[in-house]
């Protein structure tokens, strides 16, 4: 197996596994907050609009780590540089 | 596939791009700015005003609410960075329903300056809020050796900035185009729908996460004095 096969499979699988991974974590942070948000909601519906924003700020510093998770496996799609250095080898041999 | 409107090329001369990222935001700009001073031109206090008005007080008197509400006094002197801030990915995502628009904010430039923007503006308010010592000061807190954390943190929330507001954008962009080519027809509207929604949620948070920081660093650290007994 040469280097390119190597290197093209390893992205792939890496690409695939991270953001496979990456989002479990959040999905269940995001769900407990949320239901935590509802239950205080219920509790206390007078200070919905306190609750409600300081919700939807926890829910996009969580999101970002997915969001992170995705970056890293579009750049090893997309922007791959050890990819376009192999391509670039072979393009110039 | 295309990854951001950075490849969309309009013009071009040597190495001076026009790209699409650059055209668009402009392009907002314009909008924005002549919009509102057509609808600023007369302007009236009286019962009867255009509904361009009442859409404009709307949105200035909400953002000024919601930055009260995040802890800062006089949300007035805040309310410029802030709400350009909030109304720029606002606009910018909402003008996703114009056919050939590509939002310029899924290009990782426009967040990261504006992310910038915000690590300019930190330091800038606290510094006129609380002086240069005391703003310095602040770094050093709760102890001393809390000093490289807190730098780090200052940094490392600047690049969250950028690339949470950068990876929704993007992923909205790309769910919309995979969509297309696969199922065209009724799934890609949900979807769009979908990136809109989140494009709103996302100029809300960008601007409030700009706020809390503000807040933050122009927190008056000095005890309150207190208040005389009745007797």
């Amino acid at each position: 197996m040469d280097s390119m096969t190597l290197i093209a499979i390893a992205s792939i699988v890496t690409a695939g596994v991270t953001i496979a991974l990456g989002s479990i974590g959040p999905a269940l942070g995001e769900g407990r907050a949320v239901a935590t948000a509802l239950s205080s909601l219920a509790q206390q519906p007078d200070a919905a609009a306190t609750i409600t924003r300081t919700l939807f700020v926890g829910l996009a510093m969580i999101e970002s780590i997915a969001i992170y998770c995705f970056v890293v496996s579009m750049i090893l799609i997309f922007a791959n540089p050890f990819w376009n250095h192999v391509i670039a080898q072979t393009a110039g041999k | 596939m295309r990854l951001s409107p950075d490849e969309i090329i309009f013009w071009q001369h040597g190495f001076i791009k026009l790209n699409g990222t650059i055209v668009f935001t402009w392009g907002l700009m314009v909008v924005m700015a002549v919009g509102s001073k057509l609808i600023t031109r007369n302007l009236s206090t009286d019962l009867t005003r255009s509904g361009w008005q009442n859409l404009l007080e709307i949105l200035v008197t909400g953002i000024e609410k919601q930055i009260a509400d995040v802890g800062l006094e006089q949300p007035k002197s805040y309310i410029d960075f802030l709400g350009t801030l909030f109304l720029f990915i606002a606009l910018a995502s909402l003008c996703t329903v114009v056919p050939g628009y590509e939002p310029p904010t899924g290009s990782l430039s426009t967040t990261a300056a504006l992310a910038l923007c915000v690590l300019v503006a930190v330091p800038f308010f606290g510094i006129k809020e609380q002086g240069l010592a005391g703003y310095l000061r602040s770094y050093a807190e709760p102890t001393f050796i809390m000093l490289p954390f807190n730098i780090i943190s200052e940094l490392s929330r600047t690049l969250a900035l950028a690339v949470r507001l950068f990876g929704n954008m993007m992923s909205g962009a790309m769910i919309l185009a995979i969509l297309l080519t696969i199922t065209p027809f009724l799934f890609p509207i949900a979807m769009s729908v979908l990136g809109l929604l989140t494009g709103m949620v996302q100029a809300y948070i960008f601007s409030i996460l700009a706020a809390v920081y503000i807040a933050a660093a122009t927190r008056s650290r000095k005890p309150k004095p207190s208040q005389p007994n009745p007797a």
